[in-house]
């Protein structure tokens, strides 16, 4: 299957799922108006990446900004990763150092979310 | 008086593109101020929201444009950098049918602390559904955990049908 490849804006992260490595990653913000646009393709591409999935998959979430819209359909992403069978799931959050609200935000998807999640400090995402 | 604090204000309607010249400029003027970065976040993150709920929450655009529609739909921000801390004041006119319910909901924020708010924000993003118009009703709570401050607000009366609602937000 095809790669997803969407590049950054002003509003919206940079997406790059890999079907063949499992690796996903948003990269940057995700501030839209309405979210559930942008996220369309990216459940979509989920969907068809669950017939065949890599033997691992892991999401790398690098954000640097997100709003309430985007937090909603983030969740819905996590639920849709978390229902993936025949490949390992886990969660790579990464915050900047002393960014405790992006901290928070990946602590308050662990309590939701029962995938295994990785919380990275990073000096600058 | 304020004024000479003032970082940036406007009166209008919120629109996609007003939105992001605001989001814009605001991030050179925190740049030029060299704020902290955690305190450039999150007068950022609360800006966002503010000013997303004045784009989604004033009505629909009608299709004529009288002068007194322009005037109903226009909202106020205004950006304040005070010594230590940064305020983001909003106002926009709300009828009072929407304006109990949102008193009620800015009353329960106001009477939570940081855990409780934290719990409730989990709470609503994991039974929240999202609209049309990509609202998930979660924004006055994701504004109250990040300003660490109770929400100021006010409802001044206009007439039967419709108030002015005045948010004032503190970013420590």
């Amino acid at each position: 299957m095809e790669n997803l490849h969407i590049v950054a804006s002003a509003k919206t992260p940079e997406v790059l799922f890999d079907s063949e490595t499992g690796v996903l990653l948003l990269k940057g913000r995700s501030i839209p108006e309405n979210s559930i646009e942008f996220y369309k393709p990216l459940n979509d591409w989920i969907d068809s990446y669950a017939s065949k999935p890599s033997t691992t998959t892991c999401i790398d979430m690098k954000l640097e900004y997100f709003n309430t819209s985007s937090s909603k359909c983030i969740l819905d992403l996590f639920k849709k990763l978390e229902k993936l069978d025949g490949t390992t799931v886990s969660v790579n959050w990464y915050f900047e150092e002393d960014d405790e609200d992006m901290e928070e935000a990946g602590e308050d998807y662990q309590a939701i979310i029962k995938l295994p999640f990785k919380m990275i400090e990073v000096e600058e995402i | 008086m304020e004024e000479e604090n003032v970082i940036l204000s406007f009166k209008g309607i919120v629109t996609s593109e007003l939105l992001t010249s605001v989001l814009h400029i605001m991030e050179a003027k925190m740049d030029s101020l060299q704020e902290a970065p955690r305190t450039r976040k999150k007068v950022f993150n609360v800006l966002v929201e503010c000013l997303q709920n004045l784009y989604h929450h004033v009505d629909e655009t009608p299709l004529l444009f009288s002068k007194e529609v322009i005037e109903r739909k226009s909202a106020l921000v205004l950006i304040v950098k005070e010594q230590d801390h940064f305020i983001i004041r909003t106002g926009n006119y709300i009828d009072n049918k929407k304006a109990k319910d949102l008193q009620e909901k800015l009353n329960i924020i106001n009477s939570m602390n940081k855990d409780e708010l934290r719990e409730y924000y989990q709470l609503s993003l994991n039974n929240a559904m999202v609209s049309n118009k990509g609202t998930a009703g979660l924004g006055l709570i994701d504004i109250a955990r990040k300003s660490g401050n109770k929400l100021d607000f006010e409802f001044l009366t206009i007439n039967e049908e419709s108030s002015f609602f005045c948010l004032n937000v503190k970013i420590d």
